[in-house]
């Protein structure tokens, strides 16, 4: 897309106001009954024909669920949860297509609005001359996967996690839950026990994955909450680029999101997850929205392996998500890169933790928080220093804008060494828009709209160009339409 | 919450009901610090504000309560640093005017006055003598329990436009380990208009004991105080110590605070900036080694525009030493142009020792500039290369390059009697330390 066309598109985003992406689609959907008792459990695991072991591991995190409380540290308030008011479980009525002609016509259109590059075609004009696989998740049944044939010639597998289950059972049963457990807190364990579907990524010894990988999330049916699980494992000196992106339809009720995506990187092994996250705020008043309410959690178990995450959260009413590395390989590398805007009501309590375990380990930080409107957006951190590693080292940098006198930045790191040798470094800064920048692109016949959306363009830079291209364009516009109306 | 730690809540409990027809100054405000902390108690590390200091070291330990300060105690004065100034002693918990040197105006019993601020109006009594509470513990579990038990501190006042010149707060405390005694003194340092003081507090201690002292202050327009601390608390007493500071419109608290000793320390310091323009500095350091465990818990709100604050907060820490920082830095809606500073630094010198840090920014104003920095690492080895290789023995350049790490703070102390007493704290901590 040219950069006129683009700036055209993004004018009109911006100017068209409301949620952009605010529409339902309109598909028969089978419901579980609402509540969350032994009973759903087992029609889950039943209507998804699984082992007896993932039923009995799904047991054991319901067990674990019913005597955790739900956390209360994090700087966000909401309305009680009624965690029997929830369908546990949708899927699409029709039976699963075998190939992308045999896909709901409404859902391809669905997806179309997004702009998802689910066909080859949409994805050759997303990005020139490479190629996006997309594993669809609508609700929560996977239903469409492309590419799969360039994919398995490399020995990739890339497909529902309820079908490696089925197929690679070996795989799933001895990483599931291996870097986050069933019973790590409260919205895990909600997630093991009632996790639908999600995606499962392999990637054999040695092995770079001939495309990136991205699966679309979409929320859908009206109260059905979403409990993806996604399992990522990059075997010895293999490599990885996964995207993660997600719009939701408008709707009134406060929809709860409970994600959990667990990564495991063996020696000298790459992952880079890319996640764009847009579901829906809630309106100006703060009526309605997604909880997003995840766990995220990448192990660098080998030497030199190496996890990043980057993240632009820009939507969801309340965000509770942390992407942390357990640094336990000798010279494993973490980092984390992150925008978070908050406008309206919304409220934001995001960071990560990097626990470095092994000797020479290294991880990155760089927070970018922007706050306008009446919202609230806090960075939280651990950088945690274990006794055993040796010479690791730690950068951190956290930077908040705040955009009018009613929102709220916040910082929250916590640092901890027992290593003598280990070298920490830590800087936030909160600050306005400086006026003179302001000046500057008003002075140049910017609008103040457009002067405040390229301001904080350059302020989240660093982030931004950790995104694949792509993802990194609709980002941009993400932000642009998200600040609007916080303004003048 | 375990059953030990129950039982040295109840003994504190215990003590107050036992005194409180005794206890001076309003009945209602005891009561209703009694009540908090029998609802709450002493904190544990499941409550944010003390998930890195545990209080565990206190479990089963049932304090007592002295009359009359130890042999031991009086002692201790002769290690006191020396000094013209204005003295006022705590033995014990006590005031003791017979050992003090109270400026003139001071009401005091029994002690020979006279000092240089008592020409300059400088008042001293005694908490007994005029009790008062500004504050009772209202989810401040440390202060709940002195509003409990308080039963002596210093009242200090400079009246408008004084200069009080340099005032000695002098703790002394000891104990046995059997029934250690517990002290909560409760000081009030009032400066009004255009006042100044410089308040050079010491504690010294020996053998085991509590120490649970309270500093409400209180800097009217213009004010400004300096305020040094030495914490030497003996290395098997406990200290958890909070100040409050209040400013008004340009006033200005300008304190530096050395902790070296105790088996556990807890120093909160909160600052609420109430007036326009004012400044709040705080320079701190914890030099701690064995087994010890030493926090710094700072909190400044900015509830007034165009204030200003900084905080440096640096740790020294070896043996298998614990330092704990966690600052935050709170910014109100009305507090536009707040510029904020918070540096927090450790320097980790052996295997075992740790550090925890959490440095914390509340921003609810748009138009400020607030910033916080925090490192954590080792003595760089470049910088001892160079030493040694100049014939610095190996323990003699570590101590250059922690003297050089804690230097610039010192060096900012506008005070130069605290200074030269400061350095020497500092310089001795290397004394029988392995290298």
């Amino acid at each position: 897309m040219s950069a006129v066309a683009e700036t055209i598109e993004t004018v009109s985003a911006v100017t068209e106001g409301g949620y952009k992406w605010g529409f339902e689609t309109d598909i028969e959907t089978e419901l579980a009954p609402k509540g969350l008792s032994e009973d759903t459990i087992r029609l889950i695991s039943a209507r998804k024909e699984e082992p007896e072991w993932l039923l009995a591991w799904r047991l054991k995190a319901f067990a674990a669920w019913q005597t955790m409380s739900e956390p209360h540290w994090a700087r966000v308030e909401h309305a009680p949860i009624d965690y029997q008011d929830i369908h546990y479980y949708a899927a699409p009525k029709k039976k699963t297509p075998k190939t992308l002609e045999d896909v709901d016509p409404e859902l391809l259109r669905t997806y179309e609005k997004l702009g998802i590059p689910l066909s080859e075609r949409a994805a050759l004009a997303g990005v020139e001359g490479g190629q996006v696989a997309v594993d669809a998740v609508f609700d929560s049944v996977s239903v469409a996967t492309t590419f799969r044939a360039t994919l398995a010639k490399a020995g990739v597998i890339f497909c529902p996690i309820s079908e490696a289950v089925r197929e690679h059972p070996e795989l799933v049963r001895r990483y599931l839950g291996s870097v986050v457990p069933a019973g790590d807190n409260f919205f895990a364990a909600l997630n093991s026990a009632v996790f639908t579907d999600g995606s499962f990524v392999f990637i054999p010894k040695g092995v770079r994955c001939p495309m990136e990988l991205s699966t679309y999330f979409r929320i859908n049916a009206r109260s059905t909450g979403q409990f993806e699980r996604t399992l990522i494992i990059a075997e010895a000196g293999s490599h990885v680029s996964y995207l993660e992106g997600c719009t939701a339809p408008m709707r009134d009720e406060n929809q709860l999101h409970a994600a959990v995506v667990e990564l495991v990187a063996l020696d000298e092994a790459e992952i880079k997850y890319s996640t764009v996250q847009n579901w829906y705020p809630g309106d100006a008043e703060g009526r309605g929205g997604i909880y997003n309410f995840v766990t995220k959690r990448g192990a660098c178990r080998g030497r030199k392996s190496k996890i990043s995450w980057t993240q632009v959260e820009t939507g969801s009413a309340i965000t509770w998500k942390y992407p942390s590395c357990i640094l336990q390989g000798e010279g494993s590398v973490g980092a984390f890169y992150s925008v978070a805007l908050t406008n309206n009501r919304q409220q934001a309590d995001t960071g990560t933790k990097m626990i470095h375990i092994g000797p020479n380990t290294t991880s990155t930080i760089v927070s970018k928080g922007i706050s306008a409107g009446r919202s609230n957006n806090t960075y939280r951190g651990l950088v945690r220093i274990m006794p055993r590693a040796a010479h690791a080292r730690n950068f951190t940098q956290c930077d908040s804008l705040l955009i009018g006198d009613r929102c709220g930045a916040h910082t929250v790191p916590y640092i901890e060494s027992r290593n003598a040798t280990a070298k920490v470094e830590h800087e936030a800064t909160t600050s306005k828009i400086a006026e003179d920048q302001l000046f500057y692109c008003r002075s140049r016949g910017l609008s103040e709209e457009d002067a405040v959306t390229l301001i904080v363009n350059g302020f989240c830079r660093e982030v931004l160009k950790e995104l694949p291209m792509e993802f990194a364009v609709e980002a941009q516009k993400l932000l642009a339409v998200s600040l609007e109306g916080s303004v003048g | 919450m375990s059953a030990a730690l129950k039982e040295t809540e109840q003994g504190f409990s215990a003590r107050y009901r036992g005194l409180a027809a005794r206890l001076p100054g309003a009945a209602e405000a005891r009561r209703r610090a009694a009540a908090l902390f029998g609802a709450r108690g002493l904190p544990d590390t499941r409550e944010e504000a003390w998930r890195f200091t545990s209080l565990r070291a206190l479990a089963g330990t049932v304090f007592s309560r002295v009359e009359e300060p130890s042999e031991a105690t009086l002692r201790l004065l002769a290690r006191a640093p020396e000094s013209d100034a204005p003295l006022i002693v705590f033995a014990d918990g006590r005031m003791r005017a017979d050992l003090s040197r109270l400026p003139r105006e001071s009401e005091a019993e029994g002690g020979p006055r006279g000092g240089p601020g008592g020409e300059r109006g400088v008042r001293v009594t005694s908490f007994a003598a005029e009790p008062s509470f500004e504050r009772v513990g209202e989810g401040e579990p440390l202060v709940a329990l002195n509003t409990m038990l308080a039963e002596d501190g210093a009242n200090i006042t400079v009246p408008a436009d004084v200069d009080g010149g340099t005032l000695v707060l002098l703790h002394l405390g000891s104990g046995e380990a059997g029934q250690p005694p517990a002290f909560h003194p409760r000081h009030r340092v009032r400066l009004a208009a255009g006042a100044r003081l410089a308040l050079f507090e010491i504690a010294l201690g020996e053998g085991a004991y509590l120490h649970n002292p309270l500093m409400e202050a209180r800097l009217a327009e213009g004010a400004w105080l300096l305020h040094l601390r030495l914490l030497e608390e003996s290395p098997d007493a406990f200290h958890l110590g909070s100040l409050h500071v209040a400013l008004g419109a340009r006033s200005r608290y300008e304190g530096f605070a050395l902790v070296r000793g105790a088996r556990l320390a807890r120093s909160e310091v909160h600052a609420a900036i109430e007036g326009e323009g004012a400044q709040f500095f705080l320079n701190a350091a914890q030099m701690l080694g064995g087994e010890q465990l030493a926090d710094i818990t700072t909190v400044v709100r900015h509830e007034a525009p165009g204030a200003s604050s900084r905080q440096t907060i640096r740790n020294v820490l070896t043996g298998r030493a614990h330092g704990v920082f966690q600052g935050r830095i709170e910014v109100a809606r009305v507090a536009q142009k707040t510029d904020g500073y918070q540096m927090n630094q450790a320097l980790l010198l052996s295997e075992g020792a740790q550090v925890s840090s959490k440095p914390e920014l509340e921003i609810f104003a748009d138009d400020v500039k607030c910033s916080h920095g925090a490192t954590v690492g080792a003595l760089d080895a470049d910088q001892l290369f160079y030493l040694r290789s100049r014939g610095v023995p190996e323990k003699e350049a570590r101590a250059m390059l922690v003297r050089a790490f804690l230097g610039g703070m010192l060096d900012a102390v506008p005070h130069e009697w605290g200074r030269s007493v400061l350095e020497g704290a500092v310089d001795s901590w290397w004394k029988g330390r392995p290298a």
